[in-house]
């Protein structure tokens, strides 16, 4: 019973992370139809300026997450100008990989460069970081922090695409990207908006996953496929595909790294074969024309 | 990439492509044996990375499969080679055998599961079946030795006559021999009926169907010959290096092939040589002194090819000698 119970609040909590990162590139692939491979790298820039801030600057964890989050936007803005948007919606998926691998590598390289090739912890406020008691056993804190974050997250994503006129414009976009020019939508500004905003939940994903992902140099490429793997599961561009392919996924990696940690992500991988060959366009996917 | 798909056929002479391929490789394999003689072992280990981005050429470049598990047939052929001679197969001839079957086998089951769909299905499905064996490669640690890498792998002479050196002599122009092979019968196999209708596949698919062709067959059996490619590079690697660690089926690996190949060019086996040459004589020098600059450039090479040569560097090499060719005719 103790052991379910850990891997439940384990796997929950792994997911949620998941859930955070993915669900930005879910979106910018629904829309954008760009296999961007690079998400990873902005994550990590999100986590190097959040430790910086925290531990060099001294800014409390709330503001160190703002900080990560616009400067990671601001960073991606040159991205998004110069390169990402001669891929939107047309190139074959080869070249959207190779140039989202160059971004990366760059994106690595440089940020070794500035801040050193360490391990960069994030240190929790005490608020967060002791176990929390939740009536009949003590959990971790943080853990309960993070499920909210993702919870949250998924709410307001939910009320932002279904509720607003932004999000009416977005599915008008996803659905059809040329009528949706016709009809007066500005779809570059929809595009770039969206960017930003999966930019930004990836950088605070990054933030607030620390704990369970640690930042270090090679973040962007050790969970390059983690992150892309997720949306192809969920179904890209799907909130509930993407908050159910993380759960699943988290319950997976987690259960297996409890019972059998000697096989490493081979459940993972193996979870991801048999669903991705049944559902090709994944659990929640639309076909797109 | 449509106008090279119909290469001109050769008028005149009859083997030129098979017969310039051979001369090529072989005065590469001369000025490396001759100038560089204390960096054989370097040279030996490239020609094994060389084949594995010819393998993924002919999946990639002659079929449009965007794939980022090759290393998988690599590694497995690698391990299989390795263990053979761990278990007292040790003629060379035989274990590169071993991996031929190994790669065949293991390009057979990827290409049946990764070739059913396009796009990114087909990627996911791709990195996950890489994924999936590096995860196994670690885990049989009692059969591949897991982390700590197989080692002890000691081949013995080839044909009996010339044993395998400190200064990787023999390994070096044994590797070279099955480079030569390897290279002049793919130009071929790439000119026969089954390549020409593997190239128009990639293409346009839809019209391939509709003449008649059915597609998946097809692309399955062109990832088995891709994975017997694959399989022998893993072997000679195996046989020459003595040892096979968890790297040789990584996904880094997966990625630094495809990008040696963009780089050079996908869909020209040239391209593939070519690719693979540049990028690791680059790497050996500029990664040894700081593998974080290394990273960068390589970034920022595939963003510049990417968006200024997306056929990659041979590209105007082929157009030039195309030019000279036909002057020649006139």
């Amino acid at each position: 019973m103790r052991i379910v119970l850990s891997i439940a609040t384990d796997a929950l909590a792994y997911g949620m992370v998941l859930f955070i990162i993915s669900i930005g590139l879910s979106i910018m692939m629904g829309l954008m139809r760009v296999v961007n491979l690079a998400h990873g790298a902005f994550a990590m820039i999100g986590g190097y300026l959040a430790s910086y801030a925290i531990r060099d600057l001294n800014a409390p964890y709330g503001l160190a997450i703002l900080i990560a989050v616009i400067g990671a936007i601001v960073v991606s803005i040159p991205f998004e100008a110069l390169l990402y948007r001669r891929i939107y919606r047309k190139s074959d998926p080869l070249i959207q990989v190779l140039m989202t691998i160059g971004i990366t590598f760059v994106i690595i390289g440089v940020v070794n460069y500035i801040f050193g090739p360490s391990l960069k912890s994030i240190p929790l406020p005490n608020a967060l970081s002791g176990p929390l008691d939740i009536g009949f056993r003590m959990v971790p804190t943080h853990r309960v922090f993070v499920i909210a974050c993702g919870l949250i997250t998924a709410l307001l994503l939910w009320l932002l695409i279904e509720k607003t006129e932004f999000g009416i414009k977005l599915r008008a976009s996803v659905d059809h990207s040329d009528m949706a020019d016709a009809l007066g939508i500005r779809t570059e500004i929809i595009y770039a908006v969206t960017f930003a905003l999966a930019i930004g939940l990836g950088a605070f994903g990054g933030v607030v996953g620390a704990e369970i992902l640690p930042i270090e140099p090679f973040y962007a490429l050790r969970y390059m496929v983690t992150f892309l793997v997720v949306v192809s599961v969920g179904g890209a561009g799907s909130i509930t595909g993407a908050l159910s392919a993380s759960l699943l996924l988290g319950l997976a990696d987690t259960t297996g790294k409890y019972l059998a940690p000697e096989f490493g992500e081979f459940f993972f991988y193996l979870t991801v074969i048999i669903i991705v060959f049944l559902f090709p366009r994944g659990l929640f996917g639309r076909s797109h024309a | 990439m449509s106008d090279s798909a119909t290469p001109a056929p050769p008028r005149g002479l009859p083997m030129i492509p098979e017969a310039s391929g051979a001369l090529a490789i072989i005065g590469l394999g001369a000025i490396g044996y001759f100038l560089f003689p204390d960096d054989l072992a370097f040279l030996t280990r490239l020609i094994g990375i060389t084949l594995l981005v010819l393998s993924l050429d002919l999946v990639t470049g002659y079929c449009g499969v965007a794939t980022l598990g090759h290393a998988a047939q690599f590694g497995v052929a690698a391990y299989a080679a390795g263990i053979a001679c761990v278990r007292g197969v040790t003629d060379p001839i035989a274990l590169l055998g071993v991996g031929l079957v190994a790669g065949t086998m293991m390009g057979l089951i990827s290409g049946a599961l990764i070739t059913r769909f396009r796009g990114l299905p087909q990627l996911v499905l791709s990195i996950a079946v890489g994924q999936l064996v590096a995860a196994l490669a670690n885990k049989l640690s009692w059969l591949t030795g897991g982390s700590d890498g197989l080692s002890g792998i000691t081949p013995g002479k080839v044909f009996g006559l010339y044993g395998f050196d400190m200064y990787s002599r023999t390994a070096f122009l044994f590797s070279l021999g099955v480079l030569l092979i390897v290279f002049v019968v793919l130009s071929r196999f790439v000119r026969s009926p089954f390549g020409l209708m593997c190239r128009g596949i990639k293409d346009d698919d839809l019209r391939a169907r509709m003449i008649g062709v059915s597609i998946y067959p097809r692309l399955v059996v062109m990832y088995g010959v891709s994975g017997a490619v694959a399989g022998l590079g893993g072997a000679l690697t195996a046989i020459s290096t003595g040892v096979v660690g968890l790297d040789s089926v990584s996904f880094e690996r997966s990625a630094e092939v495809l990008v040696m190949l963009v780089l050079g060019g996908a869909g020209h086996l040239w391209g593939a040589l070519a690719g693979a040459l540049i990028f690791q004589i680059f790497e050996h020098i500029v990664a040894a002194a700081n593998p974080f600059h290394w990273m960068m450039l390589v970034g920022l090479l595939l963003i510049g090819i990417v968006v200024f040569a997306p056929r990659g560097l041979i590209a105007p090499v082929m157009a030039l000698a195309t030019r000279l060719a036909r002057k020649g005719d006139a």
